[in-house]
């Protein structure tokens, strides 16, 4: 077992799957020679050679579009998109083609692929490089959704998305990928989608979470620990499918239950959630249901952008808030 | 039933023979005239006549097929439809190009492309029928699903092709869209990747002098569309399209350089909608009667019938008896069209994913009940 | 007055602020010469001339990107998109851009543009001609969401659309263009953006929708009023983004009780929004779950199974039913 940060966990995934499988291959802006503006493609391009780390012409629609075909003719492409924000040109063949295929084909058609892109704030980047973007993604049928939180969590993950036979959206936090270090195995393993990881349990109200705002949420719940409140920390690992199960079984044995996301507030993935837990617990509930999530503005840059970012001390001021309600 | 024999004019496509005859962006490569007329018998195509005969069939079948189904749409038997009128020869020709293992990204408009390929009629009626078993392809066949979004099947087909090149297969891929796809970002990058990569994908462009109302000079101030290939750095090609002939000769053409590593070429073939852009739509607001009328005196049955006659290959009584034996044919897909049985509501569930995630599941369900409780009797 | 369908509602209200503001133009795919697929832009060419009724390559990007460019310099153009499947290609320029500008130039520049697309199932169309993408639009900061759900809406909000500073989002429902006449006043007025219609009084359960479904809820409860003796309280958003939230706020309140109806696809749909927001601000009024009856997570079938997909007035009186016996 190695010591590795988020974005060699991801790394470590692509190079042992590229090993395992000759069909994948990577594609992208800078992938190749540079290995990837965040180095997660790293030392690909030596081994797998630039007929499988391809680097792209600088377009994000085409590098999707392009990456169906290869999937549609037996590839198995990880694309990746530079930054969160450079998404959107590639939006129309994300929601128009990837995540319908199958569906239009009636299963003659499948397009396993992967489309990764850093995502978050928190690192003093310019504008469009900061977004959370996942409930765009979320609302769009067809579509899978990994955020990974961790390095361990990331290997698997990633692992699991490229040997998916649907596509999937992997979004890293790039605000994690050098913040720590975790043990992760070397042999290949997969995690599962649709199971959500128990970062932490307690009896006083669960917290759910995903991505980056899941470690952050696990840090308030350990302080909020020394004070003798139970926090019960939920990360989800993947959006979709959803590991309904375990958030139904944390709210009906707390009663009380925050979302903490890093997206803004309206319609996103944690209106989702409140949705669905009163839907389907309304008479657990103990408290009404809290969020904290970024504004519903665009994210500042980096002078303010702590302003935006939800801290562990906001995560703790809802939690005291939601318990103290009787 | 899909083209029977598999036809490789190497003749045609062998660049050495070639010599003095470049891919021509200037002025459309025609060799049939519009009155049949053999204009440039080096690059006649040699095709057997018993294949040339079978070419005219499947051109009149999709002519006749076009008529049928805008008159089912008329008595409300059909969804809205796209109709080809006009455009037989560019689709037949480019299609008769195409070999089996070659990959066909079709538009909204390439029913005949489709069919000659080895969908069937009735597979187009129950798209338009509105149903997603239309898309049903079979799995020998190498045609992709139809793409509604306007160019965006220009970078589905270029990376098919590419996925192919990356595992040294013998293959070629090609993207049909119309004049006003020209106009997208995904022409831009399509093409642009092709370049870069030296993808074997032939970008096969129908123009048809109209995007809806749109005509072509709002698409573009290019002279050509042909033109457009020179900056991204391969062949571009203008060819008549209602003449069969060289559409397939300059496809075969592009579909060999493809196959044999040399990249990509743009084809414009210049060719003209007779009818509506769908049956929503009324040609009658932006195009005069006398422009329709004058391009169905090119009309590219016309013209290719009067190559068969010149070849004493066709006689009228022939095209009485093509002419039922395509209304007969129409038909039987039209019956079988209708006898289509309803499908299960879990149809609308299944295809989302490889698996159904417990959301649908519990949707699916959801609508079970509800079903049962509107008809309890079933 | 006089009586109109929404169509010609629309038709109306471009002409009336063509007629007094010379900045205001249309633009799109066949708005010119044709008049638009759905005739909205109808003799707008022959009044005012190719210059304000635009005929543009078909480019989606391309229309609200220059929309956006004429808007920063002094235009008010209104673009249309064709189908709301075909706003996607258009999406970076809407939400890194359009949505943006005020906020990235300290409010010297913005982008007063309206995109107008039709919207929703019903008209046995083809793929990507039935969507209804109002959630991601909502999820994007700087947008304003206006969905009209008939004739003199249509026109008040569309007048409101265009007088705005800041970009909107104008979806109609396309199923509604021509399903009914309503009295529409002439001249130019303006319904504010971010009030809510109540389109009738009730005591037992709040009922709320827009766009396309409002008419569905209206229509229903009357049913289900009158069958079950229920008391059924009918809001009518008209626009999203900004949400009448008080109006909403007023009626559970009182009621207790709520059902959403929205036609999109369920999973992070508005309505998880709405479902959100009174979870976290009125629970203690709440004696049943948030219903909702939406879309399910599926792409809109073709029209021989569209109707499965749609909610109709079946769905809905159980929607309602659910809320009220809980
Ligand atoms: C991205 C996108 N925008 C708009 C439309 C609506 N639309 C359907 S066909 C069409 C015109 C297409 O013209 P062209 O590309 O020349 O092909 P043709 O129909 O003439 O074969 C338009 C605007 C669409 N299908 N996709």
């Amino acid at each position: 077992m190695a010591q590795l940060t988020l974005v060699q966990a991801i790394n470590d995934a692509l190079k042992v799957e590229m090993r395992r499988d000759k069909s994948v291959m990577v594609l992208g802006e800078d992938v190749g020679v540079d290995g990837g503006v965040f180095r997660a493609t790293e030392g690909l391009l030596q081994e797998f050679g630039a007929g499988r780390i391809v680097d792209t012409p600088l377009a994000e629609s085409g590098i999707v579009g392009a990456a169906i075909g290869l999937a549609l003719n037996g590839m198995k492409p990880v694309a990746e998109i530079q930054f969160d924000g450079f998404m959107p040109p590639a939006f129309d063949h994300v929601v128009s083609h990837i995540g319908r295929v199958r569906w239009r084909s009636r299963g003659r058609f499948n397009v396993p692929m992967v489309i990764r892109a850093p995502y978050g704030g928190g690192i003093h980047a310019p504008e469009h490089h900061s977004e959370s973007p996942e409930a765009y993604y979320a609302h769009t049928p067809g579509l899978k959704v990994v955020m990974p939180s961790g390095p361990y969590d990331a290997k698997g993950l990633l692992i699991s998305a490229i040997r998916d036979p649907d596509p999937v959206i992997y979004l890293e936090p790039k605000k994690n990928y050098r913040a720590f270090r975790e043990e992760v195995p070397e042999n290949d393993y997969a995690l599962p989608f649709g199971k959500a990881n128990l970062l932490k349990e307690g009896s006083d109200i669960t917290v759910i979470s995903w991505g980056y705002m899941a470690r952050l949420s696990l840090q308030a719940a350990e302080m909020l620990g020394e004070q003798g409140i139970g926090v019960e920390v939920i990360d989800l690992r993947t959006l979709v499918p959803l590991d309904i199960n375990a958030i139904l079984a944390s709210v009906q044995k707390t009663g009380r239950c925050l979302i903490a996301q890093e997206a803004p507030q309206t319609c996103a993935f944690g209106s989702e959630l409140m949705t669905l837990i009163q839907e389907k617990a309304f008479d657990s509930l103990r408290a009404p249901l809290g969020r904290i999530s970024g504004f519903d503005i665009t994210i500042p840059l980096y002078r303010l952008e702590e302003a935006y970012m939800p801290d562990a001390g906001r995560v703790i001021r809802k939690i005291k808030e939601i318990l103290q309600f009787s | 039933m899909a083209k029977s024999t598999p036809t490789k004019a190497k003749s045609t496509s062998d660049e050495s023979s070639k010599g003095d005859h470049s891919w021509s962006i200037e002025g459309p490569i025609q060799i049939l005239d519009p009155a049949g007329k053999v204009i440039d018998k080096e690059l006649e195509p040699k095709l057997p006549d018993d294949e040339l005969k079978e070419i005219y069939r499947w051109m009149v079948t999709a002519r006749s097929f076009d008529e049928r189904a805008l008159s089912l749409q008329r008595q409300g038997r059909l969804g809205t439809y796209a109709p080809l009128s006009g455009q037989e020869a560019a689709q037949v020709g480019s299609a008769w190009a195409l070999e089996q293992q070659d990959w066909m990204f079709p538009s909204y408009r390439e029913h005949a492309v489709q069919v000659v390929r080895g969908q069937r009629w009735v597979d187009i009626l129950t798209y338009w029928g509105g149903s997603e078993e239309g898309n049903r392809i079979p799995k020998n066949v190498n045609n992709f699903t139809i793409s509604i979004p306007i160019a965006t099947q220009i970078l589905h087909a270029m990376g098919a092709a590419w996925a192919g090149k990356l595992r040294g297969e013998k293959m070629a891929a090609i993207a049909y869209f119309g004049d006003g796809g020209t106009s997208e970002g995904d022409f831009h990058e399509g093409l642009n990747f092709a370049g870069v990569f030296k993808v074997g994908t032939v970008f096969f462009c129908q123009n048809n002098q109209y995007a809806i109302s749109v005509p072509r000079e709002r698409q573009t101030s290019s002279e050509t569309i042909a033109q457009k290939a020179i900056a991204y750095g391969f062949d571009g090609v203008q060819v008549d399209g209602n003449d069969f002939l060289a559409v397939y000769y300059i496809t075969n053409r592009a579909l060999e350089k493809a196959r044999s590593g040399g990249g990509p070429t743009l084809i414009e073939a210049i060719t003209y909608r007779f009818s509506h852009h769908t049956t929503a739509d009324d040609w009658t607001r932006y195009r005069s009667a006398a422009e329709v009328e004058e391009w169905k005196q090119k009309d590219p049955l016309i013209r290719f019938r009067k190559y068969l006659e010149n070849k004493k290959l066709w006689s009228d009584k022939d095209e009485q008896k093509l002419l039922e034996e395509a209304k007969a044919e129409v038909a039987k897909a039209v019956e079988e069209y209708e006898k289509l049985p309803e499908r299960d509501v879990e149809e609308i569930f299944k295809y989302t994913f490889a698996e159904m995630p417990w959301n649908l599941k519990e949707q699916l369900e959801d609508l079970r009940a509800y079903l049962k409780e509107k008809k309890p009797e079933e | 007055m006089a009586q109109m369908t929404l169509v010609q509602a629309i038709n109306d209200a471009l002409k009336c602020e063509m007629r007094q503001d010379k900045r205001v133009l249309v633009m799109g795919e066949d708005v010119g010469v044709d008049g638009g697929v759905f005739r909205a832009t109808d003799g707008i060419i022959n009044e005012f001339g190719p210059d304000r009724a635009i005929d543009t390559p078909l480019a989606e990007s391309g229309i609200v990107g220059a929309a956006i460019g004429m808007a920063v310099n002094g235009l008010r153009p209104v673009a249309e998109i064709q189908f709301d499947g075909f706003m996607t290609p258009a999406f970076d320029q809407i939400v890194s851009h359009a949505a943006r500008l005020r906020w990235r130039s300290r409010g010297r520049f913005s982008a007063p543009i309206v995109v107008r697309a039709p919207y929703g199932g019903g008209i046995r169309a083809l793929e990507h001609h039935s969507e209804s993408p109002e959630a991601w639009y909502v999820h994007t900061p700087g947008l304003k969401v206006v969905t009209p759900s008939g004739p003199s809406d249509a026109k008040g909000l569309l007048i409101a659309a265009i007088r705005d500073p800041d970009p909107v989002i104008y979806l109609e429902p396309k199923r509604l263009y021509r399903a009914f006449r309503e009295e529409v006043p002439e001249g130019a007025y303006e319904i504010p953006l971010g009030k809510a219609n109540l389109v009738r009084e009730g005591r037992d359960v709040t009922a709320i929708s827009w766009g396309s479904m409002s008419r569905l809820l209206a229509q229903t409860a009357e049913e289900v009023a009158e069958q079950d003796g229920t008391s059924i309280e009918v809001i009518d958003l008209r626009t999203l983004v900004p949400l009448d939230f008080e109006l909403i706020s007023q009626s559970v309140k009182k009621t207790g009780r709520v059902v959403i109806l929205q036609e999109s696809a369920r999973t992070c749909g508005f309505a998880s929004e709405i479902a959100a927001l009174i979870t976290e601000r009125l629970l203690l009024h709440l004696e049943a779950p948030v219903v909702r009856v939406s879309g399910y997570d599926i792409a809109i079938p073709y029209f021989r199974m569209e109707e499965h997909y749609l909610p109709d007035s079946g769905k809905v009186a159980r929607g309602i039913r659910q809320a009220v016996t809980y």
